[in-house]
């Protein structure tokens, strides 16, 4: 079994699925309706994505366990903390308006070079998933910059928002570019991305009259497991159900 | 040309089945009572978000909660063309949500009810969106033209989330024992609110003969109701489940189903305000608007800065 080619799929669609389920909280609560259902068509399109990355990494499991045991569902709902493999950075809390579409603007950047990184990838399933993405995922990169733009150079109020914002998430971005094993040796490089999402990063903060932080100390961890005290919470939510009736079928 | 013969070009347009359109003239009343009507519309959808929306993180499987979160979205977006095709009276989006947040426009009471169990997902489905639907096919055929033709629109999204909502309990109804006493559970704290949603009986509706004669509306609330009840009589058969009402019974004689009395003094107080979330339900309404002010002020004062420096470039 390639093991590290699963735990691959399986920190894709992690990062998929709690970015998913963080921006999901805001349906109802939005700002604005249109920009409620902005939010949440970014969520259903992560969630999309999720769904292709584990739909395809139970089929690889179950490939070499010779079961058919693993699904979509039981490993996005029956796995523990210490097993999701998603970035600090997608389950960091929504915070106010302007820290959820700056943790959308660093996440969309990143995952926008990824994926276009990934539809040339050698494994056609991956490669798959990344190009049909690819697409949703260069909506929200427009999307968020918009927002970091509007934001960044609307009020006083608003600027001075962002900058607690880039503050606060500032320090989960570095560990987007530090790759784990598992990437290594069945994705890419990752740390090759960090140069594109930053100049991308400058342009649009140079926009927003917002400044780039200088270097500072970056946190890492939850690409292997070790995740921000939020993570619980949040599979403690997600998981209720399945948790509460073991093997019921919704 | 006096205001007796608009009255009647407008009564002969309706009577010959030719919509009303933004610029045709109408009676004073026609215009308030499709603003009430249409704006009540658009709140109930943005209201209805909350109760759903609640079970978004808890959904039980990935296909569950991508199958809410889209029929959540839709309500939104409901919501959206309602509001426009309010504004085409003359009434602004934000005088009718500010008339939402003070209290005084009312919306559906059925979303004062509190969504409790994963069954309230599917059971909101089947029955409220069930019960909107029949009042949502009469309203497509409704006088006033941009309410008919997104009516048209929402109908169309609507018996999706019927289906969806109905093969969701039907999953529950197959499933573990647990399962089912959820899913009758369900059906038993949905079904008598959702016979509310029609209304006060004809004979205590007091804006139901003047909306009948300007084909605002084209049945009454006891008709829909009954419909209703026929419907879901026949489909609840299908889940395996009962409704909670021993008077239910096929009345041979009328064709129709015959069923109990509706309480009407819980009607009456929840929609005097007394329901089980009325007050969390504004309350998170008003929680999102405030919160959202800075991003609204943020995003009017960039769009203006905007504009001034194109203008600038051009001169």
């Amino acid at each position: 079994m390639n093991s590290s080619l699963i735990d691959y799929i399986q920190h894709l669609a992690d990062n998929a699925l709690i970015m998913a389920q963080r921006n999901a909280e805001w349906c109802g609560h939005g700002p604005v309706l249109e920009q409620d259902i902005a939010i949440t068509n970014i969520s259903l399109d992560l969630l999309g994505q999720s769904r292709n990355f584990y739909q395809y990494a139970a089929q690889l499991i179950n490939e070499s366990e010779k079961s058919d045991e693993a699904t979509e569902d039981s490993l996005a709902y029956l796995r523990t903390e210490r097993a999701f493999k998603n970035c600090f950075l997608a389950e960091q809390p929504n915070g106010d308006w302007a820290q959820t579409v700056l943790r959308q603007f660093f996440f969309s950047a990143y995952q926008f070079l990824l994926y276009k990184k990934l539809q040339d990838n050698t494994d056609e399933q991956i490669a798959a998933i990344a190009a049909k993405a690819l697409k949703e995922v260069t909506y929200h990169l427009r999307w968020s910059s918009e927002w970091v733009i509007r934001l960044g150079d609307g009020t006083e109020e608003s600027h001075q928002r962002m900058l607690t914002a880039i503050d606060e998430l500032w320090q989960y971005t570095g560990e987007l570019f530090m790759p784990a094993a598992y990437e290594l040796e069945s994705g890419f490089d990752v740390s090759s991305l960090k140069d594109d999402w930053f100049n991308k990063v400058v342009a649009v903060f140079e926009e927003a009259t917002l400044p780039v932080p200088e270097k500072c100390f970056m946190q890492t961890g939850g690409k292997t497991g070790i995740h921000t005290e939020h993570l619980g919470f949040i599979l403690a939510e997600m998981q209720y159900l399945q948790r509460t009736y073991p093997n019921a079928e919704w | 040309m006096p205001v007796q013969d608009f009255e009647k070009i407008f009564q002969d347009k309706i009577d010959a089945e030719i919509k009303i359109e933004p610029r045709d003239w109408m009676p004073e009343a026609y215009r308030k009572t499709n603003i009430r009507q249409i704006s009540q519309h658009a709140h109930s959808e943005v209201v209805g978000m909350l109760p759903e929306g609640n079970w978004i993180s808890r959904a039980p499987s990935l296909k569950r909660k991508a199958i809410l979160i889209a029929k959540v979205q839709d309500e939104a977006g409901h919501g959206l063309y309602l509001y426009s095709s309010a504004e085409t009276l003359g009434s602004s989006r934000d005088e009718m949500i500010a008339d939402l947040l003070s209290g005084k426009a009312k919306y559906s009471s059925i979303f004062n009810y509190p969504s409790l169990t994963w069954a309230d997902m599917g059971a909101i489905g089947w029955l409220v969106d069930g019960a909107a639907i029949l009042n949502q096919v009469m309203l497509c055929r409704t006088s006033y033209g941009p309410y008919a033709r997104a009516m048209v629109r929402i109908c169309k999204e609507e018996s999706f989330h019927q289906r969806q909502g109905f093969e969701s309990l039907l999953v529950l109804s197959k499933g573990s024992e647990e399962q089912k006493a959820m899913c009758q559970d369900a059906i038993n704290r949905w079904w008598w609110p959702s016979l509310m949603m029609f209304g006060p009986k004809d004979s205590e509706s007091t804006n139901s003969d003047q909306s009948m004669k300007w084909k605002i509306k084209r049945k009454t609330n006891d008709e829909l109701r009954q419909q209703f009840v026929d419907m879901i009589a026949v489909q609840v058969k299908v889940l395996g489940m009962t409704l909670p009402d021993d008077k239910l019974k096929w009345n041979e004689a009328r064709k129709h189903y015959d069923f109990g009395d509706i309480n009407w003094d819980e009607f009456w107080n929840v929609v005097k305000g007394n329901g089980p979330c009325n007050k969390q339900r504004l309350a998170a309404r008003n929680k999102a608007h405030d919160e959202g002010a800075w991003v609204r002020e943020a995003a009017m004062v960039y769009a203006s800065k905007k504009a001034n420096r194109e203008k600038q470039e051009a001169a």
